[in-house]
């Protein structure tokens, strides 16, 4: 590591809140044996640099970008050693560390403008605030009372009851369709009704014997009423056409295209 | 109207009604939702149901049952104090969910509505499809809409389901998070 051969050379320059730093922390070192157990628990390079920060008891505000670099630098040649699947977001993170560096090492620029210059580690230090609250965040949360865990909700089992079906929701235009599907069935029904009730043709043939006098004959409309319109004709026509056929009366005409008359066989016999 | 003759409930029968509804449901149930059970025209006042509710949660206070509100509803629970003791009958382990899931759920719940791209902002790793779907399975988050950003990526909520789930009546009732430590650099370290 490239990076551990500076630590000599920087050690007298070391300062930490303004006072000189001049011993490494004795704790820095962990074994590469306890490492590889929680490596991969990581939640990614914020929370290993979290956990590096944390570790050496740190001040988030006023990272040591040196000691960190160098720490995280460990973590990333382990990973690589232990060929866990180095995701990019890790290298990435090494290159942002090693930029910061490299720009708090530069002498820093005497502006003559006003405003301060911005701290290279400014962004930083922000995104890991930003992640320490969610993932504190996320510890409340978890936290939390939850169902199936803190809470329970009883209930009663109502399978076996005989519960009613759910009546469906009716929309009007439905309401409008069904009853014009009503309509339509009574009107074809209705239908039936008139050609069989009033009009048999079987009490119609009945009708016209009754009317007709012996001896005489009877004009061939007169047997048909208009009131009973289409169908009434029909089954007045169809009662004739059956008393003809069944011999008991005469259709006679006198002359063509003169008027139709009807007369009774059993008449015309006797005469 | 006033030619049907409306039937009003008393408190009893109400508390009574409203009572096997809760137990029967196996979601929270809002006053809206137990009004609507009535017919029509024996629909009670939702203040009668309130009242209603409030008088059968002091008849549970002596009970290890209570009435609760959450955020889609009112719901009988275990009272706390015995929920030990149920979670000792159910021999499987409730479920535990990973850091990964957690972060990515707080992050949604205390910013929202966040995009894919905000969650890994602000977790400095990308997040899996399979997590955001787990969620949207469990009905936790939901999509709102879309981002007026090339690729137009989903914006994500929280939803009432997960309220329900977390005991919590709404968003507010959610922890405070803890305060952003004041981004000012004073330190004088210099290397």
């Amino acid at each position: 590591m490239q990076v551990t051969e500076s630590i000599e050379e920087v050690r007298t320059s070391v300062r930490v809140a303004g006072e000189p730093y001049l011993d490494l922390p004795k704790d820095l070192y962990i074994p590469p044996e306890a490492l590889e157990v929680f490596l991969e628990a990581f939640e990614g390079p914020l929370d290993l640099l979290l956990y590096l920060i944390k570790k050496q008891n740190l001040d988030i505000l006023n990272i040591p970008i040196l000691k960190v670099t160098q720490q995280y630098m460990a973590y990333i040649e382990l990973m690589s050693q232990l060929k866990l699947e180095l995701a990019a977001e890790y290298l990435l993170m090494a290159a942002v560390l090693a930029e910061i560096k490299s720009r708090l090492l530069l002498p820093r620029q005497i502006s003559l403008e006003e405003g301060e210059e911005e701290d290279p580690r400014a962004e930083l230090m922000r995104r890991l605030q930003e992640y320490a609250q969610m993932k504190k965040a996320a510890e409340a949360l978890d936290e939390l009372p939850r169902l199936e865990r803190n809470i329970f909700s009883p209930s009663v089992d109502v399978a076996d009851m005989e519960l009613q079906k759910a009546e469906a929701e009716v929309t009007l235009p439905e309401l409008v369709s069904a009853l014009q599907r009503v309509l339509k069935r009574a009107e074809q029904i209705s239908h039936h009704v008139i050609t069989k009730e009033p009009l048999s043709v079987r009490d119609r043939m009945s009708d016209i014997m009754a009317k007709l006098k012996p001896l005489e004959m009877a004009r061939f409309e007169s047997f048909f009423h208009l009131k009973e319109g289409r169908a009434g004709v029909v089954v007045t026509f169809l009662a004739i056409l059956e008393l003809s056929k069944a011999e008991l009366l005469d259709i006679l005409q006198e002359a063509p295209f003169s008027a139709l008359s009807i007369c009774s066989r059993e008449n015309l016999g006797a005469v | 109207m006033n030619e049907f003759k409306e039937i009003e409930y008393s408190t009893e029968t109400l508390k009574k009604i409203i009572e096997s509804l809760l137990f029967s449901s196996d979601s929270p149930l809002s006053t809206k939702q137990l009004q609507a059970i009535f017919p029509e025209l024996e629909r009670p006042a939702k203040s009668a149901i309130e009242t209603a509710i409030q008088q059968l949660s002091l008849d549970y206070q002596a009970s290890s049952l209570e009435l609760h509100q959450v955020a889609s509803g009112w719901r009988f629970q275990v009272q706390s104090e015995m929920s030990l003791w149920v979670a000792r009958l159910f021999a499987k382990k409730p479920p535990k969910y990973s850091r990964a899931l957690l972060e990515t759920l707080a992050i949604i719940a205390y910013q929202q509505p966040v995009t894919r791209g905000d969650i890994e902002d602000i977790r400095g790793v990308s997040v899996s499809s399979h997590m955001i779907q787990t969620l949207l399975e469990r009905e936790w988050i939901k999509s709102v809409g879309h981002k007026e950003v090339p690729g137009r990526p989903a914006l994500y909520s929280t939803t009432k389901v997960f309220l329900d789930y977390f005991n919590l009546s709404s968003i507010e009732d959610m922890p405070p998070l803890q305060e952003l430590q004041n981004l000012a650099i004073e330190g004088e370290l210099e290397i």
